[in-house]
């Protein structure tokens, strides 16, 4: 069964100017210990199907429709406190600024005793045992003297180590990771990506990584769902959709990957931008970028269905279309 | 630390230098001592003499110089209106008015800093809106018509609270207190909300920002991504991060509760400095008003000092020198 499963998730934020839809008919499942890779440009949504998972959506935001299952169980409309018990414990989430998340004012050594000992049966002097040994597993030296330092003692790179420890200390079945390694040098990115992959491998933790680093998704992603204005565009296996991407989207998102193996004069890049949610077109949102655009596109707003080797949202693929 | 304390200790040298010039300016510049002692009737060597007396036939430097010196040792001379000593003249009204300071900084920080956390976690309750309308009618009354108001419904309508004065005080050493009977209470109560309710709605508001703006931080957020009861998030991660401005203001707060305590003083005819202040004025009784000036300059650096060491306590980014890097 799923670990996590979400059925048409429908996300609105009601403002002056009338509903903004910010995700509609998000659909994907993830299983246990899998790594999903969700991309996307900015604004596609990524980030806000994972606040929709944890429940922290930003007021005014609310999920209008749809349904988001933690192994078989609905934990969309949970009241505050349910969903506060599996926050931390059944999911756990990592955000992008290390600089950011750890409060200034307390040791990392209190946030994270904190943390076990709000989820966990332990006493403060075990919880500390713990809490240097996930120091340790996500490779901060000398945990053991480093635990009751403050955050603005260690390095952007160390912080977001400490991050995942936090996110990973209750030991939750699920970890949201939104864009873990963007705000990291490049030379850090690889090593905190290797370290959380080996971490997540060995606790059997599942994984939806949000990123648009497609080298991040390559690397460490069993399957990819690409996001466009909203709804997802296709998903499928990492290898296929990286090496054989079927939405014509998709194809424009690999293509903008310089491929090494190869000179190429000029990287693929996709015209135009992406619409505001206020103005996303009739018929398939991607229609005025879209390279084979046709007429059905123009009026009917495809659905995922089977593209051969991934699901993609695309009339290319329905019967019928142009050949 | 140490060196902390010593470079800020050096940097009100200078701030103290200017407020004692100013002070002894005013002898030079406000009224003329001389022909206020000497009265109506007097010879010329008579002038001359007390002139010498005062030291006024010296230079400047001289004077200033012997100025400082004797502020140094608490000697402010004597006072013209009642020929008394100054020091001991604010020694014996010192305790009024830092009893009553104490108590207006504790109302406004007992009562403000609960009303703003309430306020910036449920903005859009009733209670909430009720407390913000009630707080700008506290910052934009004057204090001396709250005072006149509070008078006139306590003392006046309902009978409960003496009108005027400080009831009974106590005299421990030099310290006279009205913390230890029943009229002397009583007598605190209207004078210190009078002075403590423009802080408490300043404080009230300030807490209420701050909280507001902390719990838009990506730390509050992950703090509730990692399902941390929603008590300690706002009392301990929210609340501690809110501190430092808090403590700068009510810093502030402080020193001026001690210096315009004059106003409710003189409503509540408050045996205090900022009362003997006003007379003094009004008698152009100038060691008075230099002394009072110099007192509360000392007030105002001291509560800085305070307040510095206060941010050194709650905020470990301060404490430079004992990172350690990477």
């Amino acid at each position: 069964m799923s670990l996590l499963q979400v059925k048409n998730l429908r996300v609105e934020f009601p403002t002056r100017r009338g509903t903004l839809v910010a995700l509609d008919d998000v659909s994907f499942d993830i299983a246990p210990g899998e790594v999903l890779g969700v991309v996307g440009e900015s604004g596609a949504g990524k980030s806000m199907t994972g606040a929709a998972i944890i429940g922290l959506l930003e007021p005014p935001g609310r999920i209008a429709s749809g349904q988001i299952l933690l192994e078989g169980q609905r934990i969309d409309n949970l009241p505050y406190e349910k969903m506060r018990r599996i926050r931390g414990r059944q999911i756990g989430a990592i955000f992008q600024d290390p600089l950011t998340t750890l409060n200034p004012l307390y040791t990392i050594g209190r946030q994270l005793v904190e943390t076990i000992t709000t989820h966990l049966p332990v006493g403060p002097g075990e919880a500390r045992e713990k809490a240097i040994g996930w120091l340790e597993l996500v490779g901060i030296p000398a945990a053991r003297e480093r635990i009751d330092s403050y955050p603005h003692e260690f390095s952007g790179g160390m912080r977001q180590r400490v991050v995942i420890a936090l996110a990973l200390c209750a030991e939750p079945k699920l970890i949201v990771a939104d864009e873990p390694t963007t705000a990291l040098d490049v030379s850090i990115q690889a090593q905190v990506i290797a370290m959380l992959k080996t971490l997540a491998r060995e606790k059997g933790t599942a994984m939806m990584l949000v990123t648009h680093d497609m080298g991040v998704i390559a690397e460490t992603a069993d399957r990819v769902a690409v996001m466009y204005a909203g709804r997802i565009s296709e998903i499928g296996p990492v290898r296929q959709l990286v090496r054989h991407a079927r939405h014509p989207y998709s194809q424009g998102l690999m293509g903008s990957i310089p491929p090494l193996d190869r000179r190429v004069e000029r990287l693929a890049q996709i015209d135009g931008a992406m619409p505001r949610l206020s103005a996303i077109p009739r018929g398939c949102a991607f229609n005025p970028r879209c390279p084979k655009v046709f007429d059905r596109c123009l009026v009917d707003r495809p659905e995922l269905m089977d593209a051969g080797t991934t699901r993609a949202a695309c009339w290319l693929y329905a019967e019928g279309a142009p050949a | 630390m140490f060196s902390f304390i010593v470079s800020r200790i050096l940097q009100a040298l200078p701030v103290m230098f200017v407020v004692s010039l100013i002070s002894f300016a005013m002898f030079a510049y406000v009224g003329d001592p001389v022909s206020i002692m000497l009265g109506q009737d007097f010879t010329e060597a008579q002038r001359i003499a007390l002139v010498h007396d005062l030291g006024l036939d010296e230079p400047f430097f001289v004077q200033f110089a012997k100025f400082i010196g004797n502020a140094l040792q608490g000697e402010f001379g004597l006072s013209y209106r009642l020929s008394r000593p100054v020091a001991e003249l604010i020694a014996e009204r010192a305790p009024a008015t830092l009893e009553l300071a104490i108590c207006a900084a504790m109302i406004s920080l007992c009562v403000g800093v609960p009303m703003g956390i309430y306020t910036g976690l449920f903005r859009h309750s009733w209670l909430s809106r009720f407390l913000l309308t009630f707080s700008l009618i506290g910052v934009s009354l004057p204090t001396f018509l709250i005072g006149i108001l509070l008078i006139l419904v306590f003392s006046v309508w309902l009978g409960w609270l003496p009108s005027f004065g400080r009831g009974d005080v106590v005299q421990i050493g030099w310290w006279s207190s009205g913390f230890l009977t029943l009229s002397g209470l009583k007598a605190m109560i209207l004078p210190a909300i009078t002075l403590g309710l423009l802080q408490l709605t300043l404080i009230m508001r300030l807490v209420r920002s701050e909280m507001m703006e902390v719990l838009r931080t990506d730390y509050i957020k992950f703090a509730r991504a990692r399902g941390l009861p929603n008590r300690s998030i706002y009392f301990g991660h929210a609340l501690k991060n809110t501190l430092v401005p808090v403590i700068t203001i009510a810093g502030l707060q402080l020193g001026s509760i001690i210096a315009f305590a004059i106003v409710t003083e003189t409503v509540f005819q408050w045996p205090g400095m900022g009362l003997l202040f006003i007379q003094s004025v009004g008698a152009a009784d100038i060691p008075v008003m230099a002394a009072y000036l110099m007192l509360i300059a000392v007030v105002f650096v001291t509560i800085n000092l305070v307040v510095d060491l206060l941010y050194y306590a709650v905020d470990p980014r301060l404490r430079v020198g004992r990172g350690r890097g990477h």
